[in-house]
């Protein structure tokens, strides 16, 4: 039987962002609606004072980016994170880490250490998360390259919707240092957390419907908030956070894999 | 699947009915550790198609062989003529994808300025994406994909993301599995912590002192259940998911996490435990993992149901473990083979399994595949026979 539904929505109870100049939501959502101006400072990641001491010694860049932006968006939802499922959407792992262990393992001495490899894998963030957050619920970990955002919100809205759970969303990008970073020349940090609801609530911000379009990804005519976009996957979503900043219902394309896009709906609750 | 007992189903079975192991002592690259891997022979001399070529590696080689085996090409180019190239997605699982190539790039970086060299490719090897996107760009597919990467937990996760996405309407098929290779960064990864053995991995066994290190691919086309089915189908009855809130690198010592996944996938089901004829264990072969395993296992199903290990035969293929066990345990339902785990002799006697040592024929009609992952994540799939 051909199904007929080719439609993901959900609504938005909370949202999480860290970013170059954007320190968390509410004071972005003025700057991304032209309320207050945006002024670039590279992104300044706080220690995540939710996991033990040792564990937040030994964490990287990309679990406390993924721990903020994450924390930020549950709280706002009001939704308990020991039973939140998670999805958690990078297009890499902890670059710095990588370029490390890859350099120790060309060299002389390959004795990596045991904190060095356990960061090294893609699900770090997700293993600390569900240690900060006491999170028993499931986790999926995903990449998707340059569609890594896009394959999260369809990850999130899938399980919303056939699941019947709230699912939170944790896209998050760092960058390499040299010399990958010449072939991935990604420039900062940027985190979005969104938390999704199967039905409406007093919290919820907006509606959101998905789905798949041939047609091509809106670019931003704020230049810097296009370079941005354009340069660090995670930040696909800024149409997207731009429209929820409005509070104005809006149609967007979100960009995708290069041969398939997402048509994105937003209707202000 | 390609794995180090076999290319393909027959190779594979042949083995699990001979309990033949794959294990070698370490002869890859320049490791220098005193520890035993599954190899696949004949990945040096192997290469990606042609026009495919930028995405050259021992990882997407080993993946195109799983690809181009047992008619999987035919079937998945059947799927899109019925569906449509955007109706198929894919969900491969993979821990280091095409790391390896990396490794081997650092070795070449030029003296003065330290740029790597230039015919490597970043973006089409090392990126965890890189399986899903070699294996789209092979058929051409344009629906919903994603690499899952949850450590050992991968290749078993993505029949749940593939599910999600099949019964929110958004694909009519997905091609899932997993696939990862031998690299440097795993074998002295799972050293530093001591988890390697120095024999060839004997799960569940008294004396058992780590892992085997093993590379593999598995692919499998997952779809809607038809009106008819063939009798000798193999149907996905069950998804269990949990996390374990509690160490990075450690189980849960009770098995928490391990039970949660198990007990989700029986609800899931809708059976009972003792509706399950075999448990194919995570089984990996370290003191703590079995320990927790063994322990969740007797929580949920008691001491009576056949289970064994395949990691003696295969070694822990890591991203790529969920895939291969399932095809496993599809493979002992259609042939009524529950496979005898390999190396173990003396069975832990804390753990009290009917843990089978040897072959074991008998129909069976549902199996449960565990696997278990870095950063406390854990998934349970049930597979039953269709008649």
């Amino acid at each position: 039987m051909k199904p007929t539904l080719h439609i993901l929505d959900a609504y938005i109870d909370g949202i999480g962002l860290l970013g170059p100049g954007l320190v968390d939501w509410p004071t972005s959502r003025d700057i991304l609606n032209g309320d207050a101006p945006y002024e670039y400072r590279t992104t300044v990641l706080p220690a995540p004072a939710s996991l033990p001491p040792a564990e937040r010694r030994r964490c990287g860049p990309i679990v406390k980016l993924s721990l903020a932006v994450g924390f930020e968006a549950a709280a706002m939802a009001g939704m308990p994170v020991e039973h939140l499922p998670t999805v958690f959407s990078a297009s890499g792992g902890d670059g710095k880490n990588c370029h490390e262990i890859c350099e120790m393992l060309a060299s002389d001495d390959r004795l990596i250490s045991p904190t060095r490899f356990h960061n090294s894998v893609h699900n770090a963030a997700a293993g600390y998360w569900s240690i900060a957050a006491a999170a028993t619920a499931t986790s999926s970990v995903l990449c998707a390259y340059d569609a890594s955002f896009g394959a999260g919100l369809l990850e999130a809205l899938a399980q919303v919707m056939v699941d019947r759970t709230p699912c939170l969303l944790i896209a998050c990008d760092t960058s390499y240092p040299q010399p990958l970073h010449a072939l991935r020349p990604i420039p900062d940090e940027f985190g979005v957390g969104l938390a999704f609801s199967p039905v409406r609530s007093a919290r919820s911000l907006a509606r959101i419907c998905v789905r798949l379009t041939s047609d091509p990804a809106d670019a931003l005519t704020n230049g810097a908030f296009e370079q941005h976009r354009a340069g660090i996957p995670s930040a696909r979503s800024l149409p997207l956070l731009i429209a929820l900043a409005s509070g104005r219902a809006t149609s967007m394309v979100l960009d995708y894999f290069p041969n398939q896009r997402l048509a994105v709906e937003i209707t202000p609750c | 699947m390609t794995s180090p007992i076999g290319h393909g189903l027959a190779q594979t079975l042949d083995a699990l009915r001979d309990s033949r192991s794959g294990l070698t002592r370490c002869d890859f690259d320049s490791v220098d550790l005193d520890t035993w891997i599954g190899r696949v022979a004949g990945l040096e001399d192997y290469g990606v198609r042609d026009d495919l070529h930028e995405h050259d590696c021992r990882n997407n080689r080993l993946l195109q062989m799983a690809l181009e085996q047992d008619g999987f090409a035919d079937a998945v180019r059947a799927a899109t003529d019925k569906y449509g190239h955007d109706r198929v997605g894919v969900f491969l699982g993979t821990s280091t994808a095409g790391i390896y190539q990396t490794e081997l790039a650092y070795r070449r970086r030029d003296p003065a300025s330290g740029a790597l060299p230039p015919d490597f490719n970043y973006a089409t090897t090392h990126n965890t994406f890189s399986p899903t996107g070699f294996t789209q760009a092979y058929f051409g597919l344009r629906g919903p994909a994603a690499t899952v990467s949850s450590a050992c937990s991968s290749s078993a996760k993505v029949f749940a993301s593939a599910r999600r996405m099949i019964e929110a309407g958004m694909i009519d098929a997905a091609l899932v599995g997993g696939v990862d290779s031998l690299c440097l960064t795993t074998l002295y990864g799972f050293n530093s912590l001591g988890l390697t053995s120095a024999q060839a991995c004997r799960p569940y066994d008294a004396e058992r002192n780590g892992i085997s290190i093993g590379e593999a691919a598995a692919v499998i086309l997952l779809e809607r259940l038809p009106e008819q089915v063939d009798v000798d189908a193999v149907l996905l009855l069950g998804i269990g998911e949990s996390s374990d809130a509690y160490h990075m690198s450690s189980p849960h010592p009770e098995g928490n996490g391990a039970r949660a996944a198990m007990q989700n996938a029986l609800n899931m089901a809708g059976l009972t435990a003792d509706q399950i004829d075999y448990i194919n264990l995570h089984g990996t072969a370290t003191p703590a993992n079995d320990a927790a395993e063994g322990k969740a296992v007797q929580a949920v199903f008691g001491s009576d149901t056949a289970c064994s290990s395949t990691k003696g035969a295969t070694g822990h293929t890591l991203g790529a473990a969920g895939g291969i066990e399932a095809i496993i345990c599809a493979l002992a339902l259609q042939h009524g083979l529950l496979p005898g785990g390999v190396n173990t002799t003396q069975l832990d006697p804390a753990l009290s399994l009917d843990y089978l040592t040897g072959n074991r024929m008998q129909k069976a009609a549902r199996a449960l595949s565990n696997s278990f992952g870095f950063g406390g994540t854990n998934c349970s799939l049930i597979l039953g026979r269709a008649n």
